[in-house]
């Protein structure tokens, strides 16, 4: 009965009661600091900039890169999500942002980061640059030897749809 | 479709989905969830506008089978380095935490690199998975989409269960990634912050968990995983959607894929690789000039007392004067303490047998018997360093005062103000052999940045709590 009611077996009501229960318990603890309210906003913030804002346009730019390069696409793909994902993770040396406290706290200031995360953003194009020309080389051999040998070209597979 | 809910069993509540017609079941009130499923926004639901061939709950088990593994390793370190600052004696942030906390125990001394060890795996896993969470997430996304949202209370549920997981690890990661590079731009306590929302996380997490592990088994079964290695992108196929699930990650209309399996696994790996290696030199100290984006892979120089410091004397308020030949180290030993006493009291009444309070200056200290033990310095931020320390048993010092098996001891530094200006260490840190006032390092004098004239350092003890720049040490009976 609570099955067709509820939607799900009993068991699965006491363990998601138990788990909001369990969360809710923990928000109320926050009550007591003056400034829960800020913990809420940067929470929710966490969650609808994930999914309303950093996904989207991830997904969107994703769209024009894969027309504008087609099948090289992952040449650029794949170090611009490496700039991406080291800037998300590093932006605060990157921008400078606190720079008093890390005085504060080091002794050292933050002036080497953005030029650092610049140079191995270079690098990983340039790791990609030259994986692009070794491939297209080799690709290229390929087809002489192919040419030169025509029994072993193989028609491509039926279905096969290029990238 | 009654008798089809009667079958669905607690691990496996696939909630509405069970009906293999396609009409998909709806929980009560049934007029009410199909309405809603009839009320669906332009542009939710399962449009042709997820176009990923990749995506589907092959990829998605993946992503969730190295969380699994991943995040509760995470968890646990997290708490443990907790239970690391001692809340017996109050000192662990936020102070006052009912109900959830871990369980109460003394943080042992051994092995030496036990605290080093678990901030480290807390900070350097933590961030090495952050590329597994976004993947997963991505892989998940036309979920967050998908129309109605719920069909019944047991889905809507759910789903409130999710909001605690998602939104739980992405505060964790947001105010982590922060703090660890002391870029205190959300203005809250990152302590409590911190610690809150590991338990929001975790609730929704177990819930998560118990209720998708079978999924994730079959749809891990569903495919090899060594088949998938090997297939290039010109054979990359999306995988077969379930019928009978009418919100399936499989898309609609899958474009040409751009990546195989394999390639977007590499790319998640490898992109957890590049932030291992851009992190692990935080602690490995081999590895620390590759730490190049932190503020903890930075040189400070080849001298005995260059290594990393966590608060400089200038922010301390500490003078060269205040650490100079007026300083002086005040031992006491008291009675009447009691671990969980909280922040002491000072000037308890001194037992009769308990010797008189001793004044050292650092000259006097230097004629004690000295030991000398290589030690790490690790903080709960991420970071450690190993250095040879020389200096006087805390244990020694203890005995001076006629407290040789004190239960606990209280350090002072002569800092005014900051949250880390005492630390109350447990009777195994101060009875530890290689428990240190240390005044050397590497064979040097203590900088003025490095505590001089005299600072705590003590084996597998969080770094705030190896006080520096000490002005008095009482032990407690």
């Amino acid at each position: 009965m609570i099955t067709r009611l509820y939607g799900a077996h009993p068991l699965h009501l006491m363990l998601v009661l138990g788990c909001l229960a369990g969360a809710g318990y923990a928000a109320l603890q926050v009550g007591v600091n003056p400034l829960w309210w800020l913990m809420l906003i940067w929470f929710s913030a966490a969650v609808l900039l994930h999914d309303l804002v950093l996904f989207p346009v991830y997904a969107a730019s994703d769209r024009v890169l894969v027309g504008v390069l087609g099948r090289m696409v992952n040449y650029v793909r794949v170090p611009l999500m490496g700039c991406a994902l080291t800037f998300a993770l590093f932006f605060p040396g990157i921008v400078r942002q606190g720079d008093a406290v890390v005085l504060g706290n080091t002794g050292l200031d933050q002036e080497p980061y953005l030029a650092r995360w610049l140079m191995l953003c270079a690098a990983m194009f340039a790791v990609s640059g030259v994986v692009l020309v070794l491939t297209g080389a080799a690709r290229a051999i390929r087809s002489r030897r192919a040419a030169r040998h025509p029994r072993r070209t193989a028609p491509a597979p039926d279905g096969a749809r290029a990238g | 479709m009654s008798a089809r809910h009667g079958t669905a069993t607690p691990t496996a509540p696939d909630t509405g989905t069970s009906d293999r017609s396609g009409e998909p079941d709806y929980g009560f009130p049934a007029p009410l969830w199909r309405a809603l499923e009839r009320a669906r926004p332009p542009g939710l639901g399962r449009t042709r506008a997820w176009r990923s061939p990749i995506r589907g709950p092959w990829l998605t088990s993946v992503f969730g089978a190295v969380l699994l593994v991943g995040l509760p390793i995470v968890t646990v370190t997290g708490f443990l380095d907790y239970a690391a600052y001692g809340p017996q004696f109050g000192q662990a942030f936020p102070a006052d935490v009912g109900w959830l906390r871990p369980p109460p125990f003394d943080w042992p001394t051994r092995p030496a690199w036990l605290f080093q060890l678990t901030q480290g795996l807390h900070v350097v896993l933590g961030l090495v998975l952050v590329p597994v969470v976004l993947a997963k997430l991505w892989s998940v996304v036309p979920k967050l989409f998908a129309w109605p949202p719920a069909r019944s209370a047991a889905q809507a549920l759910e789903r409130l269960s999710l909001l605690a997981m998602v939104g739980g690890i992405l505060f964790e990661i947001v105010t982590g990634v922060l703090n660890i590079q002391y870029d205190y731009v959300f203005g809250f306590d990152f302590y409590a912050a911190h610690y809150w929302g590991a338990w929001v996380f975790v609730a929704g997490f177990v819930a998560h968990t118990v209720l998708k592990l079978p999924v994730m088994l079959r749809s891990l079964r569903s495919r090899s995983l060594g088949a998938e290695l090997r297939t290039p992108l010109a054979d990359t196929r999306p995988e077969p959607a379930d019928p009978a699930d009418p919100d399936t990650l499989v898309a609609l209309d899958p474009g040409p894929p751009t990546v195989s399996r394999r390639g977007a696994l590499t790319l998640v790996g490898g992109g957890s690789l590049l932030v291992a290696g851009l992190t692990a030199g935080q602690t490995v100290e081999a590895l620390r000039p590759a730490a190049l984006l932190l503020p903890r892979g930075r040189d400070y120089g080849d001298g005995p007392n260059d290594f990393q410091v966590n608060r400089t004397a200038a922010a301390a308020g500490i003078t060269p004067e205040l650490a100079g030949p007026t300083w002086r180290l005040r031992l006491t030993g008291v009675d009447g303490s009691t671990p969980d006493a909280g922040p002491p009291a000072v000037g308890v009444a001194l037992d009769a047998g308990v010797g008189a309070p001793m004044v050292f200056d650092a000259a006097a200290l230097a004629t004690l018997p000295q030991h000398t033990a290589r030690l790490p310095l690790a903080c709960v931020e991420g970071w450690s360093t190993t250095q040879t320390w020389t200096g006087v048993r805390l244990r020694d010092l203890a005995a001076l005062v006629g407290v040789p098996e004190p239960t606990s001891a209280l350090v002072r530094s002569i800092e005014r103000e900051g949250a880390f200006n005492r630390a109350v260490l447990t009777r195994g840190q101060v009875l530890d052999p290689d428990s240190l006032l240390a005044l050397v390092v590497n064979g040097a004098r203590l900088s003025l940045a490095h505590g001089a004239p005299a600072r705590v350092i003590a084996p597998a003890v969080p770094g705030v709590h190896c006080t520096k720049w000490v002005g008095s040490i009482e032990f407690r009976r």
